[in-house]
């Protein structure tokens, strides 16, 4: 009697136990502040669905994209959600690595996603991540520093203009620079900025045959424009400087203009952190008029890796942390100003968000003026604007940049900077098959 | 006059020892000053004096529960350690009192294990601990410090047991010793200096571990290496947090070490003078 009693016991609380237990799944992000202000606001989340449990892996972004790569390639299902870039996307998305979104719901409206977003995040027309923030590059400057030089900033800028504004702004003695630009080393610091501005050079990484384009007069053109202006109005030690610290030399006042991602804009108009939050002036990035302008684009985009057990539940959480219902959350708790920027036109055309975020509308121009299948003035066999998605290029591009980088630092000329740019590049396109 | 001479040697010995110390300890002693700094104050430029604010530490805590990985780390490294002394002292006792004309061959061998960049075998590691269920836990990722700290482990008992006489085991199995008797009773007694200072030692090379510990964890089984890699921000300011971080996770094993370097500095020069 006592052991039927016992079983039928344990058998009561195994089934409930089953009953309650929620289905997890396992979210891998990067320590960004959207990323983290996410986290804090998953409750709105598992309310709404209570049988889903969310664990988060926070990493630092190249240890993340590695232990990303290896879960993936192994099917090793450790991650159910991971967030990812536009380099990633169609790479993994042309190997099956990836789950296409096509359930996100009925009022999800995929639409209203940036068409320039949502085009780098899809392939073949089926989109393979949801942007959860997206941005471009553009030019900030101190307005006040302006008017000192006796200049007023266009809206869109050639690359003229900008060395003319920096050579007035800069005054070594009050520790301003005039201009402040990456140069640390690495496919996502110096060499995002150098392969978006090259394009408004007219320059280009490959050309229709993949022969690497470091040997053309465009590239010569970029690299001395760069460290001539860098030299003569950059802050000391550029070559070290990548997005973090440009944004403290900014927020500290000083740099005249600072041209980079857009996501910035948010940081340097915070009262809280930025001694120059109100004379901050925003511009498209400069171009040489050739057609192209030196502005990027990028999204941090949430996907779900084709070996998850558990897609429809990860599904849902892709859905609501993309949605309009999220950005909505995010302003009702935090203010429109923190809502993530970038992704979505229906926030561009919210006018509170328009003033909350004076820099709204220049983001959305210039994530609009960037297109990844045509990133340069000539024709090109890859896609990418700052980067060229192949899965080669991580390695490519940071060789590339680390030899710019020591141009930018005097240890080499502009001239064997971009020879040894032309033999590595040439190197790895052989040995990946792509010169026959 | 001599006596002056001597003093005055021991006296600049002195500081130069303690210059050489505090130039080893300076990293240490500069993230534990930055976590005091707030973001903007810690990217600003080299300042040894911090405005003593406390605000990263509390964004820390509030940003990722410290005492779950701090509780992994404790698990890991003392788990890992145990299960290496109870495979390292059998393969040492049998080096050191047996040896054969392959056993210098063999310890060579051992430790030519750990001349291999660890990243070169990632991916097998990675499909083993997958097919075998073993990615994301402890006892997994306790089996994997045990085996990269073998080598260490065993080429440190090897060395001190070999300066236990081995005339003494040899009074005891005419005793009539068992083995086991031999190893425990008689053999590990004697080598406790060289066996507390290889545990210690070995803890800190657990605990310190980042490569497979970060990549062979998501959720349940990672430690405080994993917790500091979650601080690092591509975008936005981070490095009063990430030093923050980092002091929580080194500082139970800093003072552990201080507490215990007689210990360890007497087992690491044992024999050091023979």
């Amino acid at each position: 009697m006592k052991l039927r009693t016992l079983t039928l016991g344990l058998l009561s609380a195994s089934t409930l136990a089953f009953a309650a237990h929620a289905e997890s799944i396992t979210i891998a992000t990067v320590n960004n502040g959207d990323m983290v202000r996410m986290q804090k606001l998953t409750e709105d989340f598992t309310k709404a669905n209570p049988d889903i449990q969310l664990n988060w892996v926070t990493l630092e972004e190249n240890v993340l994209r590695e232990r990303v790569t290896t879960d993936i390639a192994t099917k090793g299902g450790q991650y159910d959600v991971m967030t990812i870039g536009t380099y990633e996307v169609p790479i993994w998305a042309k190997q099956s690595w990836l789950l296409p979104l096509d359930k996100l719901g009925d009022d999800y409206d995929a639409k209203d996603i940036i068409p320039a977003i949502a085009g780098g995040l899809s392939v073949d027309g089926k989109l393979y991540a949801a942007p959860f923030y997206g941005e471009s590059s553009f030019v900030m400057y101190r307005k006040d520093l302006m008017d000192k030089a006796g200049l007023k900033m266009p809206d869109a800028p050639t690359w003229d203009f900008i060395k003319q504004a920096a050579d007035k702004m800069t005054d070594r003695a009050n520790g301003v620079n005039g201009v402040c630009l990456r140069g640390k080393a690495g496919w996502g610091e110096n060499m995002a900025f150098l392969t978006a501005m090259s394009n408004s050079f007219g320059a280009r990484w490959f050309d229709e045959n993949w022969k690497p384009q470091f040997d053309q007069p465009e590239w010569k053109n970029t690299l001395q424009f760069y460290v001539d202006l860098m030299k003569a109005d950059g802050p000391e030690g550029a070559s070290s400087n990548g997005f973090n610290e440009n944004l403290a030399l900014f927020q500290q006042g000083k740099c005249g203009m600072w041209i980079d991602a857009t996501v910035a804009a948010s940081f340097v108009s915070d009262p809280k952190n930025s001694t120059v939050a109100d004379k901050v002036g925003y511009a498209l990035a400069p171009d040489n008029g050739l057609g192209k302008r030196g502005n990027w684009l990028w999204a941090w985009s949430l996907a779900i890796p084709a070996g998850t057990q558990k897609a429809d539940a990860a599904e849902k959480f892709v859905s609501w942390a993309t949605s309009k219902h999220y950005a909505e959350l995010v302003a009702s708790k935090e203010g429109w100003a923190n809502v993530p920027p970038g992704t979505r036109s229906s926030l561009y055309a919210n006018a509170e968000y328009q003033k909350a975020a004076p820099f709204a509308k220049m983001t959305l121009d210039s994530i609009n003026a960037a297109d990844p299948t045509h990133p340069t003035v000539k024709p090109v066999p890859y896609v990418g604007v700052q980067f060229v998605a192949i899965p080669e290029f991580q390695g490519l591009g940071t060789t590339v940049g680390q030899l710019f980088s020591a141009a930018l630092a005097g240890q080499s000329s502009v001239d064997d900077a971009l020879k040894q740019a032309q033999d590595a590049a040439t190197a790895a396109m052989t040995e990946g098959g792509y010169i026959k | 006059m001599a006596r002056s001479v001597t003093t005055r040697h021991k006296t600049i010995a002195t500081v130069a020892a303690w210059i050489v110390a505090l130039l080893i300890f300076f990293p240490i002693l500069y993230t534990i000053i930055t976590s005091f700094k707030s973001e903007q104050e810690a990217i600003q430029g080299f300042s040894i004096i911090p405005s003593g604010t406390f605000e990263s530490y509390t964004e820390v805590q509030a940003q990722s529960g410290y005492f779950k990985f701090f509780f992994n780390s404790v698990l890991l490294s003392v788990g890992s350690t145990i299960l290496a002394l109870l495979v390292a002292i059998p393969a040492a006792w049998s080096m050191a009192f047996s040896p054969t004309k392959r056993t210098k061959d063999i310890l060579m061998w051992m430790l030519s294990t750990k001349m291999m960049p660890a990243v070169a075998v990632l991916f097998p590691i990675y499909l083993i601990f997958r097919d075998t269920g073993l990615l994301d836990s402890r006892i997994g990722l306790m089996i994997m410090l045990m085996l990269i700290n073998l080598p260490i482990v065993v080429w440190m008992l090897y060395t001190y047991f070999r300066e236990i006489p081995g005339e003494i085991l040899e009074a005891a199995r005419m005793d009539g010793a068992s083995l086991w008797n031999e190893i425990v009773y008689v053999l590990t007694p004697m080598a406790v200096p060289g066996i507390a200072s290889t545990m210690l030692l070995n803890i800190i090379l657990a605990w310190n571990e980042a490569f497979w510990t970060i990549r062979l964890t998501t959720t349940e089984a990672a430690p405080l290496t994993a917790f500091i890699s979650s601080f690092s921000s591509p975008q936005g300011l981070f490095w009063a947090k990430l030093s923050a971080a980092s002091t929580l996770a080194i500082a139970p094993i800093l003072i552990m070490g201080w507490f215990s370097q007689k210990q360890l500095v007497r087992g690491l020069t044992f024999g050091a003078v023979k």
